[in-house]
C-alpha cells in the first residue's frame, strides 16, 4: 500500500512555434470559396458595388497567408503544448472531472451542431426534452422549482442572481432602499463583483473562529437595506458553515433573499439541498460538477435555479413541458436577458448525459469518493515538511477540498507557492490552484481530488508536491527558476503592467518592440 | 459491492469506486466509514429522502442509444434549407476548425501556468491579434459570452470613461441584443443606471436618422452605439457622419460588427469608432443551437481604455530565457478575480475554446479569404433579394445596401409570415426570422439570411417554393 511513488520523466512538446502572424508567404491560401454561379454574377454584377464606396475596405487585414496544412500543423503543435488535464489536474475549486468522449461526439453531430436557435420548437423537440430533463434533475438535486441555462459561466450565473434579485425587490418597490448584498470574504470574488455590476453595494464579512463569519457578525450587517446574501458553502477551504440555516433565517427575517453559490457542490451533492436549507436560489456549474468540459475557460454554463417566488423574474425563455410537447415560455415579469438565446445548449446536453450516466447512486458515490480522497490526501500532505493546513483550529474532517499553506517552506527557503506550482508541472501535473484573492492563507495551495482520479494518481500528485518541497530545501534556486520540462521557460511578467510594454496583440507587440529597439540604439 | 447505495460495480468515470480501494483509503485516513467524514454537516441539514433521479445508464452503449433517440427528434439545417440568421448564422466551417475544436488538450484544460499551458495562451494571443487586424485596433481582450454582452460591457466602459450615463442605440436593433444591453445598463432605480435612448431609422435605407440622432444626443451622452451591418443587414452610408456627431458631443463611438464582413467593409476606426465589439460565432463555429456565441471587445492601445477592460487580458511577455516569447495574463488587478467588487464589471469562464477555433479560422482565410467570402456573401444575398422581389406580392425593404441579411415583406401576398413559413417548413425550408411581432411597423416581414452556404440552386429553390406558396 505504501510503495514509493516513482516520478515520471515527463517533457512537454516544445515546438518553438512562431506567432501565426509571422507564418506563411504572400499568396498562399488555406481555404477557397466557390465562385458565384454565372446566373448570380450576371444578376448582381460587381458585388462590392452594393457597399458605399467610402466604406469598402481599402487595406486588406494583415492576416497570415497560409496553406491548409500549415494552419493545421501550427494549431496541432500549439494544442500539444497544453498540459492541462493530459496529466493529472487537481485544480481546486474547479472540480476536474472526466469529460466523456461520447458527449463530445454527440454534441458534434448535426442534430446539435446544425441547429439554429430560432428554429420552430416542433423541429427541436429532442433538444428541448434534454434541456428540460436536465432542469428536472437539477431541481431534484437542489429542491428548486425552475432552472435557466442562459448564463454562460459561473460568474454569469451569479450575475443572473443579482439581476433577478433587483427585479424581485423592484417589483415590491423596495429596490432603491434594498441596495446591499452581503457576502463573506470566502465567497467567490465573482459574487461580489457581479452584485456590484448589477448596482448593489457589497458588504463583506470576515472569517472568525472555525473558519467562517459568526452569526453575530451577520446580524450586525443585516438590515432593511439588505437585498441578498450570496454565499458558498462549503467554502473552498473545505469548511462547512453549520449555522447556514440560521443565516438564511436572519436574512429572510430582514426581507432579503439568499443565494447559494454551489461552486463547491461536489462534496455535498445528494446530502443537502439548497431549498431545504431555506435558500431562494442556487447555481451549479455544469462545466465543473456535472461533467461538461472547461474549454480553457468556457464555453460553460452557470445553471441558475430558484423557487417559484423568483421564477417569474427569470430572464428570457425557459423550456416547459405541455402534454407530450416541449415549448419555450417566457413569463410576463421576466427580466431582460443576460445572454442571447437559450445558453450554451451543448454543455447542457453533456451535463444531462453525465447525470444519466451517474444516476442517484453514482452521485452519492462521487460525493463520497471526493470527500474521502480529499481527506486521504490531507493525511499524507500534512506529513510533508514545510506544508501546513489552513484553519488548523478546525479539527473536523474537511469536505471535498482543503487549502494548505507553504508559508513555512517560504520562510525557510524563500521558495514561494508559485514556484512549487511551477515545479510540479515538471512532473506532468497541471499547475495546482493557489487561492482566490485575497490570500487569507499565506502561500496557499488548493488541490481538489474529486472522484475521477485514481488513488495512484493522488499518490503521484502528493509525491510531486513532496519532491518539489524537498528540492526547495536542497536547491531553492532551482525550484524558483522552474519549470524545465515545459514548452517554454518561466515567463517574466514583471513589465507587462506597464503601458509601454504590455501587448495584447501582435501588432502592439511589434510596435513596442520596434520602439524599444530604437531607444536601445539611442542609449550609449 | 458493500455500498448501501446500490452501486454494484465500479463506475467508468470513477477510478476509486472499487470496494478494496475505498477500504485502503479509509484505513489510511483513519476513519471507520465514509459517513464519518461528513461530520461537519449537521444532521438537520441533511436530505432524508432518497434522490429521485431517472435510472442510471451506466453503459456507454445504453447511454448513447438513449441520447441518439432524443437527438433523432431534431430537424437540422443540414437536412433542411435554412434562412434563419438574426444573431446566429450558418456559415461554412472548415474541417480544420472541427479538428481543433475537438482537441482534448484544448477541450479539457482550465488555467495552468504560462509555461505549462503555453500553447493555449499562444492560441488566445493569436485570436486577439487576428481580430485586431480585422478591426484595425491594437488592444483586444479575451472573449466574452456574446455580442450583446460585449456591447453591454463596452457601454459601461464608455460610461466610466466619460462620467456620463446615457447611451444612444438604433431602434432597429436585435431585440435580444438590446435586452442584454438593457440588463447591463441597470434599472432606473439604480445609481449606476445608464439611460438607453433609441434613435429612429430611415425607412429608405434602414440606417440611423441623423436628424433624430442630433435631436437626442447631448452632453450627457456617454456613447453612441451602432452596428455595421445592422440587425437587418444594412450598411449605414452615414457611418462617418454618425461618428462625427458623437464626437462633437464628446461621446464615445462604439461600433458592433460581424467580423466576417471585414474583408470587404472598412474597419470601424476608419469611420470613427473608438471601441469595436462583435460576435465571434461566424468565425468557424457551428450554430450549436446558439451555444457557440461569443463576443469580443477592442480598443486603441491607450491606457485609459485598456484600464477599463473587464475581460481577462493576455499580453506577450519575455521568458527568463533570452529571446524566448511567452504570454501572461496582465492587469489582473482590475479584474473581478483580484479586485472583487472594485473590479471593472466582472469576468470568469467565457468562451476561450471558441477563440482557439476562431484563431485557426482567421489564419485559414487570410486576407484573400475574407475578401473572397465577403464578396460571395454579397453576391448570393443580393441575388436572393433580387429574385425574391420579382415575385408578385413580395418586396424587400430598405434598399440594396445590405450584407448577408435583408428584410422581405409579404404584406401584398395577403398571407402572414407565420402562414408562409409553415408552408415552407413542409417543404424542408426554414424561412427567415419573423419580424412582425418585434417590429409591427414593418408589417408581415421576415429577416432572411443568405451566406456562402447557399448555392444558386438553393436560392432558386427558395424562390420557386415561395412563388408556389404565395400563389396558393
Amino acid at each position: 500500500m505504501n510503495e514509493p511513488v516513482k516520478l515520471r520523466k515527463y517533457h512537454s512538446a516544445a515546438w518553438d512555434e512562431p506567432v501565426v502572424m509571422e507564418l506563411g508567404r504572400k499568396g498562399r491560401r488555406g481555404v477557397l470559396f466557390p465562385a458565384p454561379e454565372v446566373a448570380v454574377r450576371d444578376a448582381v454584377g460587381d458585388a462590392l458595388g452594393f457597399l458605399p464606396s467610402d466604406l469598402r475596405r481599402q487595406a486588406p487585414p494583415a492576416l497570415p497567408e497560409m496553406s491548409e496544412y500549415e494552419v493545421l500543423r501550427h494549431y496541432l503543435a500549439l494544442s500539444q503544448e497544453v498540459l492541462g488535464m493530459m496529466g493529472i489536474s487537481l485544480f481546486g475549486t474547479c472540480t476536474m472531472k472526466y469529460n466523456p468522449s461520447l458527449n463530445e461526439q454527440l454534441t458534434s453531430r448535426p442534430e446539435v451542431a446544425e441547429i439554429h436557435p430560432l428554429q420552430d420548437t416542433d423541429t427541436i423537440q429532442g433538444l428541448l426534452e434534454i434541456v428540460h430533463g436536465c432542469d428536472l434533475m437539477l431541481r431534484e438535486l437542489s429542491g428548486m422549482d425552475q432552472f435557466t441555462f442562459q448564463p454562460g459561466g459561473g460568474a454569469h450565473g451569479a450575475y443572473c442572481n443579482s439581476v433577478v434579485t433587483r427585479a424581485y425587490h423592484a417589483s415590491r418597490g423596495e429596490l432603491e432602499r434594498r441596495n446591499q448584498v452581503i457576502v463573506t470574504i470566502q465567497t467567490h470574488p465573482c459574487c461580489a463583483a457581479t452584485a456590484a455590476a448589477a448596482g448593489f453595494e457589497v458588504v463583506t464579512l470576515m472569517l472568525e473562529a472555525g473558519g467562517y463569519p459568526s452569526v453575530d457578525a451577520l446580524r450586525s450587517v443585516v438590515s432593511d437595506r439588505t437585498a441578498a446574501l450570496m454565499v458558498n458553502n462549503p467554502d473552498d477551504m473545505g469548511i462547512y458553515n453549520p449555522h447556514i440555516k440560521e443565516w438564511v433565517d436572519i436574512v429572510h427575517a430582514a426581507g432579503g433573499l439568499c443565494f447559494y453559490d454551489h461552486a463547491n457542490f461536489n462534496g455535498v451533492m445528494g446530502k443537502i439541498r439548497a431549498r431545504d436549507l431555506g435558500f431562494d436560489a442556487c447555481m451549479y456549474m455544469l462545466h465543473k460538477t456535472f461533467g461538461a468540459p472547461k474549454g480553457g475557460l468556457g464555453p460553460a454554463v452557470g445553471a441558475y435555479g430558484c423557487t417559484e417566488k423568483l421564477a417569474p423574474f427569470l430572464p428570457g425563455q425557459i423550456v416547459a413541458r405541455e402534454g407530450e410537447r416541449y415549448v419555450l415560455r417566457e413569463s410576463a415579469g421576466a427580466v431582460d436577458k443576460v445572454r442571447e438565446f437559450l445558453g450554451n445548449v451543448p454543455q447542457v446536453i453533456k451535463a444531462y448525459s453525465w447525470l444519466r450516466a451517474m444516476g442517484a447512486s453514482g452521485i452519492h458515490e462521487a460525493r463520497d469518493l471526493s470527500v474521502l480522497a480529499n481527506n486521504y490526501m490531507g493525511k499524507k500532505i500534512q506529513d510533508i515538511p514545510g506544508v501546513t493546513i489552513s484553519n488548523p483550529d478546525n479539527e473536523q474532517w474537511r469536505m471535498e477540498m482543503t487549502r494548505y499553506s507553504l508559508a513555512e517552506l517560504t520562510k525557510a527557503t524563500g521558495v514561494m507557492a508559485v514556484d512549487v506550482q511551477n515545479r510540479m508541472t515538471d512532473f506532468g501535473i497541471d499547475a495546482p490552484w493557489l487561492s482566490h484573492e485575497p490570500w487569507l492563507v499565506p502561500e496557499p495551495i488548493t488541490p481538489e481530488a474529486g472522484e475521477l482520479w485514481s488513488k495512484e494518481d493522488l499518490d503521484y500528485w502528493i509525491e510531486a508536491l513532496a519532491q518539489a518541497c524537498r528540492e526547495s530545501y536542497s536547491d531553492p534556486k532551482m525550484v524558483s527558476n522552474s519549470p524545465y520540462n515545459q514548452a517554454i521557460h518561466r515567463v517574466d511578467a514583471s513589465r507587462i503592467e506597464d503601458p509601454a510594454h504590455w501587448a495584447m496583440t501582435w501588432r502592439a507587440y511589434v510596435k513596442k518592440r520596434a520602439r524599444e529597439n530604437i531607444q536601445r540604439t539611442l542609449e550609449p | 459491492m458493500s455500498d448501501s447505495f446500490g452501486l454494484v460495480t465500479a463506475h467508468p468515470y470513477m477510478a476509486n469506486s472499487v470496494p478494496e480501494i475505498k477500504r485502503e483509503m479509509l484505513e489510511a485516513v483513519g476513519a471507520k466509514s465514509v459517513e464519518e467524514l461528513f461530520e461537519q454537516i449537521p444532521q438537520e441539514h441533511r436530505l432524508t429522502t432518497p434522490l429521485q433521479l431517472p435510472p442510471a445508464l451506466t453503459s456507454e452503449l445504453g447511454l448513447r442509444s438513449h441520447l441518439l433517440s432524443l437527438l433523432g427528434k431534431n430537424q437540422t439545417c443540414e437536412g433542411n434549407l435554412n434562412f434563419l440568421g438574426a444573431g446566429c448564422w450558418q456559415h461554412f466551417v472548415p474541417g480544420i476548425c472541427d479538428e481543433i475544436a475537438a482537441r482534448r488538450e484544448l477541450v479539457t484544460n482550465i488555467w495552468g501556468t504560462s509555461s505549462s499551458d503555453h500553447g493555449r495562451n499562444q492560441g488566445l494571443f493569436e485570436f486577439c491579434s487576428e481580430i485586431a487586424e480585422l478591426v484595425d485596433l491594437d488592444c483586444v481582450g479575451l472573449p466574452v459570452y456574446s455580442w450583446g454582452c460585449a456591447a453591454g460591457h463596452a457601454i459601461r466602459m464608455a460610461a466610466r470613461l466619460t462620467g456620463r450615463r446615457e447611451v444612444l442605440i438604433p431602434r432597429l436593433m436585435d431585440p435580444q441584443r438590446l435586452s442584454v444591453i438593457r440588463t447591463y445598463c441597470e434599472p432606473v432605480q439604480n445609481a449606476g443606471h445608464i439611460t438607453v435612448r433609441l434613435v429612429d431609422y430611415v425607412m429608405e435605407t434602414g440606417g440611423i436618422s441623423l436628424a433624430d440622432l442630433e435631436a437626442k444626443i447631448s452632453s450627457s451622452t456617454a456613447a453612441v452605439y451602432f452596428e455595421m451591418p445592422s440587425y437587418i443587414g444594412a450598411i449605414d452610408a452615414n457611418a462617418a457622419a454618425i461618428a462625427n456627431v458623437a464626437r462633437r458631443f464628446g461621446a464615445q463611438v462604439i461600433v458592433g460588427v460581424d467580423p466576417l464582413s471585414l474583408g470587404v467593409l472598412s474597419a470601424p476606426p476608419k469611420y470613427g469608432a473608438d471601441l469595436v465589439v462583435g460576435s465571434i460565432q461566424p468565425l468557424g463555429l457551428h450554430m450549436l443551437a446558439g451555444g457557440s456565441l461569443g463576443g469580443f471587445i477592442a480598443s486603441r492601445d491607450e491606457e485609459r481604455y485598456v484600464r477599463e477592460f473587464p475581460t481577462l487580458l493576455l499580453s506577450a511577455a519575455p521568458t527568463i530565457e533570452p529571446g524566448e516569447l511567452g504570454y501572461s495574463m496582465t492587469l489582473l488587478k482590475q479584474s473581478s478575480y483580484d479586485a472583487r467588487e472594485q473590479g471593472k464589471d466582472w469576468t470568469g469562464h467565457t468562451v476561450h475554446l471558441w477563440a482557439q477555433v476562431c484563431a485557426a479560422y482567421m489564419a485559414l482565410l487570410g486576407p484573400a479569404g475574407f475578401a473572397e467570402l465577403g464578396a460571395l456573401v454579397l453576391s448570393r444575398s443580393h441575388y436572393a433579394a433580387q429574385r425574391l422581389q420579382k415575385l408578385d406580392g413580395i418586396r424587400t425593404l430598405f434598399g440594396t445596401g445590405f450584407f448577408k441579411e435583408f428584410v422581405v415583406n409579404f404584406d401584398e401576398t395577403g398571407k402572414s409570415v407565420a402562414q408562409i413559413h409553415r408552408e415552407l417548413r413542409t417543404r424542408a425550408i426554414f424561412g427567415g426570422k419573423d419580424l412582425s411581432v418585434e417590429f409591427p411597423e414593418l408589417g408581415q416581414s421576415a429577416l432572411y439570411c443568405v451566406t456562402e452556404v447557399h448555392a444558386q440552386a438553393d436560392i432558386d429553390r427558395l424562390v420557386d417554393t415561395l412563388a408556389e406558396v404565395i400563389s396558393k
